[in-house]
């Protein structure tokens, strides 16, 4: 199986920090995977370079079956290329109705021209009404983002996300501030998502990743310690004492 | 734009969310098509409101009604009509955008100064080839385009015609360049700004920096377009000597109300779709819609040049009207100017950019012509054409400070609409830089 | 002429040993003087110099200017002066010796050559004269009114003299007139190499006569003269230039001007055509050079160029400089060493736009902190910052109308300012930009609003006229340090009071709690606040100080410029600017950008000086570039600091 996602060698500094140190890692087109490591591992700026907000000093990207560069695509292009993002904090558009969310983040030519005569089709429509069913938003569909609570942003944003279709899923600890019934919930969608495409979970709370149930990479200053299933992570020394030692 | 159709994602089924309805898909209101002035209710008012404003001067107009208007009045409000348009594109670029432009007024300007050219060189070239016409000899191409060099390049020491001046003797040419020079221009600059990202505060005082650059360019006697002088009598159109000013004032304001109409319904039709939803999305968080996969950079170049060839228009209208452009009409001020009539009118929808123009022009016109009565004070006498700008500067802040909606708010109160209580989250506008840093921490 | 001269001027040098009178050297050679002639009046004239009688300089004044006279009944000399009598006479030892009726006198009118004569023999007296001033004085003279009649006496009156420094000044000033007088060609070449590489205007303007030239047309080549170079029409010299070039020299008719030959045409009109040509083909200047030429064959108008023939003309000319001077040794010199200095002229003047860009630097500086440091802290552009700047001069005015004396009054107007502006600054924090934070683009219109309604406020209490503030007399006039490199003192205050600035902020950040805050709100608002930082606090004295610096800075800038109302608009953009290009948030940045900024517009100037607007112009746009590469500005902070 041939990987979608392929990072070597990859490195950068901000002003003599290394917050990336020659950091390899790669993803296959269906595959679950969570990223753990302590504050300052540099999980952020590796899905910044992903995402192309942080250009790397040395090393390569390389996406999809083509090996196609990601270094040298905006952030937009990535994103159109399948990348998806979640933050941490729930970004919607917060003076738009969630409709209005849904119906931006939906598959669609990205330019300004098309925007200007795109109309909502019925495939479109029965889309975004499916994801909306599917989040529990479908009464919201008029209201304003703003007005949602912040577990229902946190759903608008990952319907967003599924209605963008990307081949490649980056979610950045989506289990904070989630209620218990809710991780459940959201493991159980991220198991399923997994299925059908990739997905990189970037989490600390241990607890959640023994549920994803997938393979774990541990990243330490910027590299990656260690790989493997979670058993068999916490298990070598240098990352409990990773763990341990640093609190 | 490298647009990499990724393969087909293969389809999915997703856990159902507890808290939500449960029952499956189902239609909902919100994302049934609409009519367009179903989405766009101002528009149908604001046609309303302008068809019997035109009226309403054709009738009292000098021209064909009873004249007790007068002829400068009717150009007054042909000229507010065209600062309206441009306070329209200032809305679309700024109040949906987010692009805080200080550089929008240039853009009228030169489309002022494009016409002007044609307006200038084709009535100097008509009162030469008549004075010519005496001679027992016909006059020579030469001798027709030294009379007019002379005429209109002696008050800057010159009479050769600068290259600039190529195409003024053709109409169509010149409308061609009111479009296309803003257009270039703001192509260029938007170009290289938006592409090293220069956003916010930045941007603001970049477009301000342009504008300097290009008044004081102007303000140049060789800059080929009469330096200080600028351009005059715009207010005789060629071939129409005969006409009187009473006849063409009401044209000019019929055409200046036609071109507002028609870009209110076209920008209205423009904004109430996905378009404007991307727009208003990448003034919240440009960041965000860039991770959607829009290249924001794209749409916000689009709306800088599709703006300023609005306000290159509008200017092309407004300075005929006027009779007299100078390089003083695009210095940074009149670009503020129109920013501050956007923002007191109420941004980010249309009708509130067309009232606030409308409404602190005329009132600016009205306080600084002197027709505004004095308050005596005893000890001291407040005079309007001395303390009006003051007035404006603190209504200003008051405004910003108090009513961030403008005046376009108080509709929202007549109609029963409340802004959402967002219990602390950030309001709107201008957030979008916050957010994106909060973003990635 | 100028070997007479020489000569006469070596005859002066060995003869100081006489010790006759006036009234004995005029007694010896009465002949001479009644009928004198070039010729046989030098000795005289020489000896008189010599003479050492302090009569000597005054008879020949009145000779030269026709006032010596011979009484005809005695034969004796006497000073003429106008008297109702006729002329009252003083003899030649300086007595006055009563009236003469004016037929009784015969007027001495030497011819000019004589007069030329004696003048130069005047100017060697003043030029000895005993009185330091005066011979400074006929330097001076000289120096202004160069000709090859004060060589020789110049020679003379430098042994002579005793004052060291005049002695340089006559050792120079010969060696000035040598290189344009001088008779030998070595001695002018020698005389130009002596000055090297020497800056000095006098030498310039000694050279560049020397380079001077006219142009010549010539049909074939030029042959006897000493050309510089060969010069094309439409390159060198436009097409019109060129041929009055030759008409000037008699070697092509005078052309025609479009006027008349039109009259000329009409008036030949016959039966609707002219010289075979319809009327209505004559809207077309060839057709009318046609027309005229025909007419011109036909003997019926005048023969003047048209525009073809003028076309003809200058094709077959060839046209040059051609140097006045004609040897080409001296030309040739004369251009190495104006070559030389100019390379020199040119080093210095780099030095001053160096000095004049700092200057500028340091008033962008100055105008441009407070701007950076709110801008830094608190994200916010302050639009009013320019009206602050207005304030602080203003109140400088307001000061000197107040306090007496230049010195005094600056010294309370700094402070003062300072205190004023301060105040204002946390009064419109506290009022307007507190509750505007996180809205940057609201801020900047709000504090727009603030600006025009001070800006309007100034103009209704202090008028729209300039108000004057007046620097102190020491800080007038400048230091010189050669005819090229110069800087004025208010200018080097200016600087100083930059430099001033720049160490009081880096202490106050360095070294202070307040600055440790400060730096602490700028990098982590949220953090700052959570270490216990009271961030409003911060804010509205960030704020305040920013301001304060505006008056100080209004202050400073109102000492040279006109201080109006529209004071600090002329310096809002540039300020913006500095930040701009120099980064935000950081001191350092804010120096970097006033000094590019500075050095960059005074560099515009110096290329295109005529033009300040362009210069303006051109530094705009270049500045909109070079966002381009360093988007933000010189000094930046990287990383997820910077907040990209």
């Amino acid at each position: 199986m041939s990987a979608l996602l392929e990072v070597s060698g990859v490195s950068v500094s901000f002003d003599g920090f290394k917050a990336i140190n020659n950091l390899s890692f790669s993803i296959g087109p269906s595959e679950l995977r969570a990223i753990i490591g302590p504050n300052g591992a540099g999980k952020t700026t590796f899905m910044d370079i992903v995402t192309g907000k942080t250009k790397p000093n040395s090393g390569s990207v390389t996406w999809g079956e083509k090996g196609q560069s990601l270094l040298t695509m905006s952030e937009a292009a990535i994103a159109r290329a399948g990348v998806g993002r979640k933050f941490q904090r729930p970004t919607v558009f917060e003076d738009q109705t969630v409709a209005e969310n849904l119906v931006l983040a939906l598959k669609s030519p990205r330019s300004p021209f098309a925007a200007l005569l795109f109309a909502l089709t019925g495939e479109g429509r029965r889309r975004v009404e499916a994801l909306a069913a599917q989040v529990g938003l479908t009464d919201a569909l008029p209201r304003k983002a703003g007005e949602l609570s912040h577990g229902q942003k946190q759903w608008l944003e990952i319907a967003m996300l599924l209605a963008q279709e990307p081949l490649l899923l980056l979610v950045d600890e989506p289990a904070a501030g989630m209620t218990l019934a809710e991780r459940e919930l959201t493991t159980a969608m991220l198991v399923e998502i997994a299925k059908t495409r990739a997905v990189v979970v970037v989490e600390h709370d241990m607890e959640f990743v023994r549920r994803l149930d997938c393979r774990v990479t541990v990243l330490h200053e910027g590299s990656v310690l260690a790989e493997g299933t979670l058993d068999h992570v916490t298990k070598i020394p240098s990352v409990i004492e990773v763990y341990l030692g640093r609190g | 734009m490298t647009d990499t159709t990724p393969p087909a994602a293969p389809p999915f089924t997703l856990p159902k969310y507890p808290g939500g309805t449960g029952a499956g898909p189902r239609p909902s209101a919100a994302l049934t098509p609409k009519g367009f002035l179903a989405r766009n209710p101002s528009v149908l008012w604001f046609l309303l409101a302008l068809a019997v404003l035109t009226v309403a001067v054709t009738i009292l107009s000098p021209a064909f009604g009873m004249g007790s208007m007068s002829t400068s009045f009717v150009k007054t409000l042909g000229k507010t009509l065209c600062l309206c348009l441009a306070a329209l594109a200032m809305d679309i670029v700024w109040g949906y955008t987010g692009i805080l432009s200080l550089g929008h007024m240039a853009f009228f300007a030169l489309g002022g100064y494009m016409i002007g050219q044609w307006l200038m060189y084709a009535r100097t070239e008509e009162i030469v080839v008549q004075s010519l016409a005496t001679s027992p000899i016909p006059a020579t191409a030469q001798e027709i385009a030294q009379g007019v060099g002379t005429q209109i390049f002696g008050v800057v020491g010159g009479s050769d015609i600068p290259l600039i001046w190529s195409f003024a003797h053709s109409l169509p040419a010149q409308l061609a360049l009111v479009v296309l020079v803003p257009g270039l221009l703001a192509f260029l600059f938007g170009w290289l700004a938006f592409r090293s990202r220069v956003t916010g505060v930045y941007l603001s005082i970049l477009t301000q920096a342009m504008t300097l650059a290009l008044s004081l360019y102007l303000f140049q006697n060789d800059s080929g377009l009469r330096g200080n002088n600028g351009l005059s009598g715009l207010q005789n159109l060629p071939g129409l000597a005969e006409t009187s000013q009473d006849l063409l004032s009401i044209w000019f304001f019929w055409a200046s109300a036609a071109a507002l109409a028609l870009a209110y319904i076209l920008l209205a039709w423009a904004i109430s779709g996905k378009f404007g939803s991307v727009l208003r999305a990448i003034r919240d968080d440009e960041a965000r819609v860039r991770f959607l996969g829009y290249p924001v950079e794209g749409y916000k170049l689009f709306v800088f040049v599709i703006t300023a060839v609005i306000c290159g228009l509008a200017g092309a209208l407004y300075y005929p009207q006027a009779g007299i452009i100078n390089p003083a009409e695009l210095a940074p001020i009149a670009s503020i100017y129109l920013a501050v009539w956007v923002a007191i009118g109420g941004r980010g929808r249309l009708y509130g950019s067309v009232i606030g123009a409308a409404f602190v022009s005329l009132l600016s016109s009205w306080f600084t012509g002197g027709r505004a009565p004095s308050i005596p004070l005893g000890f001291y006498t407040i005079d309007w054409v001395d303390w009006w700008q003051v007035l404006l500067g603190l209504s200003f802040v008051g405004v910003t400070l108090w009513a961030p909606k403008g005046i376009g708010g108080l509709f929202d109160r007549f109609r029963g609409l409340r802004t959402p209580d967002r219990k602390g989250a950030p309001l709107g506008p201008d957030e979008g830089s916050l957010q994106e840093q909060e973003a990635v921490e | 002429m100028r070997a007479f001269l020489l000569g006469l001027a070596l005859a002066c040098l060995g003869l100081s040993a006489h010790a006759e009178t006036v009234a004995q050297i005029v007694a010896t050679h009465a002949a001479d003087i009644e009928k004198p002639s070039r010729t046989t009046i030098g000795p005289v004239i020489s000896d008189l110099a010599a003479s050492g009688d302090p009569m000597a300089a005054r008879l020949l004044e009145a000779w030269g200017n026709k006032q010596l006279g011979e009484r005809k009944s005695d034969k004796t000399f006497f000073l003429l002066s106008p008297d109702p009598a006729g002329y009252a006479l003083t003899d030649l030892t300086g007595a006055p010796a009563g009236t003469a009726a004016k037929s009784d006198i015969t007027e001495l009118k030497p011819n000019a050559g004589v007069r030329g004569l004696i003048a130069s023999a005047l100017v060697q007296f003043t030029l000895s004269d005993p009185d330091p001033a005066k011979r400074a004085n006929a330097l001076t003279s000289i120096a202004q009114d160069p000709n090859a009649e004060s060589l020789a006496p110049l020679r003379a009156a430098i042994d002579g003299e005793t004052d060291p420094t005049l002695k340089a000044q006559k050792q120079r000033l010969e060696r000035l007139l040598t290189l344009r007088f001088d008779a030998d060609t070595t001695a002018r070449v020698t005389a130009m190499e002596s000055f090297g590489a020497d800056t000095g205007l006098d030498l310039r303007a000694a050279l560049t006569p020397l380079v001077a030239t006219s142009r010549m047309a010539s049909a074939g080549p030029l042959e006897g003269k000493n050309i510089a170079r060969e010069i094309k029409p439409g390159r060198d010299l436009t097409a019109v230039e060129a041929y009055d070039l030759l008409v000037a020299d008699g070697s092509a008719p005078a052309r025609i001007t479009h006027e008349d030959q039109e009259k000329a045409l009409a008036d030949h009109i016959q039966s609707g055509s002219v010289a075979g040509f319809p009327v209505s083909d004559l809207s077309i200047q060839a057709n009318r050079d046609r027309a005229y030429t025909a007419l011109e064959a036909a003997g019926q108008v005048p023969p003047a160029a048209t525009d073809d023939e003028v076309a003809a003309a200058i094709t077959a000319h060839r046209f040059y400089e051609v140097y006045t001077e004609a040897d080409r040794v001296i030309t040739d010199a004369a251009t190495a060493a104006l070559g030389k200095i100019s390379l020199k002229v040119g080093v210095l003047q780099v030095a001053d736009l160096g000095l004049d860009g700092l200057s500028l630097a340091a008033i962008y500086f100055l105008a441009a902190i407070g701007l950076a440091i709110t801008f830094g802290v608190m994200g916010v552009i302050n639009m009013a910052h320019g009206e602050f700047i207005t304030l602080g001069a203003y109140t400088g005015y307001v000061v000197q109308q107040i306090v007496p004396g230049y010195t005094a009054s600056l010294l309370v107007a700094f402070p003062l300012a300072f205190a004023i502006t301060f105040a204002a600054g946390v009064a419109m924090e506290r009022l307007v930009i507190r509750h505007l934070y996180k809205r940057p683009l609201e801020t900047l219109l709000a504090t727009f609003g603030i600006s025009i309604a001070l800006q309007q406020l100034f103009k209704n209490i202090f008028g729209t006229q300039a108000r004057p503030l007046t620097s102190p007399d020491w800080l007038g006039g400048a230091l010189t340090f050669n005819d090229v490199v110069s800087i004025s003192y208010i200018r080097i205050a200016i600087i100083v009071l930059a430099a001033l600035f720049l160490g009081f902020f880096l202490y106050l950040m360095k070294r202070t709690r307040l600055g440790l805050e400060v730096r602490a709100v700028t990098q982590n608002p949220a953090m700052a606040a959570s270490m216990g930082i009271n961030p409003d606090r911060i804010n509205m004295l960030t704020f305040g100080l920013g301001s304060g610096i505006a008056g100080i800075a209004g202050v400073a800038i109102g000492l040279f410029a006109k201080v109006t109302s529209e004071l600090g608009t002329d310096y809002i953009v540039q300020s913006f600017m500095t930040v701009v290009v120099g980064g935000v948030g950081n001191i350092w940045g804010a120096l970097a950008g006033a000094t590019m900024i500075g050095s960059l517009q005074k560099a515009i100037e110096w290329l295109n000086p005529s033009n300040t607007l362009a210069a303006q112009t051109y530094m705009i746009l270049f500045i909109i570039l070079f966002i381009q590469v360093r988007p933000r500005g010189i000094i930046a902070l990287r990383g997820r600091a910077a907040g990209d």
